[in-house]
């Protein structure tokens, strides 16, 4: 993969929790092809798995007759994911979570997906579909992201 | 799809003397794990178990779901008055945990022989 243009993979994945891990195992194959380093691999590992899991459980609303896409476009110097659903996209970011407020009870233990795609990748983006739905998230990481 | 979330209980002594309990945790960690998490970590008599180690030694894959049962897990054990520490967590799930701040709640340490040592 060292001559590496443009190489696209895409995955379907039903919309059923634990599926996330066959998107997580497909994007950490491709960005080892890419020569990533291990730690930038796990990062994207758990960015993606977290996409995932909010496609599933909130776009798509673990409606199994909907499924989930996964597009993995690979560069010569990143490697970009989207993970498509059907759902209407979100209406607002959440606040970043405070470990204070969840451990007092003023928040939710839950929702930090979000704010560790945005942490662990170069790029998050979340793109609401036009029709109301084939909504997206796009994530970026860089290849040369120690480098500049 | 996911690996199943098991748990075992160990009970130690730390060079402090001190009775201390370790949670072992093996598989996913993920929104399935409640009770192989929260319930272990509830049927400690609360009474005697004052310390407790997280063992995470045999845990590939925690998600945001799987952390939420952390904080919860620690939030009880605030409420209870006991000491939480963690071991056995890969590199990347040590960042992701000091990321989202569990480190200001509970010790993370690389090994149990140095969390036990920081008891």
């Amino acid at each position: 993969m060292n001559e590496l243009k443009t190489t696209t993979v895409e995955v379907r994945l039903p919309t059923r929790m634990g599926y996330e891990k066959v998107a997580m195992s497909t994007a950490a194959s491709v960005a080892k092809l890419m020569g990533f380093p291990d730690d930038r691999v796990e990062d994207l590992k758990t960015a993606v798995a977290e996409a995932c899991i909010n496609a599933i459980e909130h776009g798509n609303r673990l409606n199994e007759k909907l499924s989930v896409g996964v597009v993995l476009r690979a560069e010569s110097d990143s490697l970009e994911v989207k993970v498509i659903d059907d759902g209407i996209g979100i209406g607002k970011k959440p606040a970043k979570p405070d470990i204070d407020r969840k451990m007092h009870g003023e928040e939710d233990p839950r929702g930090m997906g979000m704010f560790l795609i945005q942490a662990l990748v170069d790029e998050a983006e979340w793109v609401a579909g036009l029709d109301g739905k084939s909504s997206y998230v796009r994530l970026l990481i860089k290849l040369d992201k120690d480098a500049g | 799809m996911q690996s199943e979330t098991k748990s075992r209980v160990d009970q130690l002594t730390a060079p402090s003397g001190h009775p201390v309990t370790v949670l072992r945790f093996e598989g996913d960690i993920a929104s399935t794990s409640k009770d192989a998490v929260l319930g272990a970590f509830q049927a400690l008599p609360k009474e005697t178990t004052k310390l407790v180690l997280l063992d995470f030694t045999g845990v590939d894959y925690i998600n945001s779901s799987g952390i939420a049962l952390v904080i919860q897990l620690l939030i009880e054990a605030s409420n209870s008055g006991q000491k939480v520490s963690c071991f056995g967590l890969s590199a990347h799930f040590n960042k992701v945990f000091t990321m989202v701040g569990i480190t200001k709640y509970s010790g993370l340490f690389p090994t149990q022989a140095e969390a036990l040592a920081a008891l």
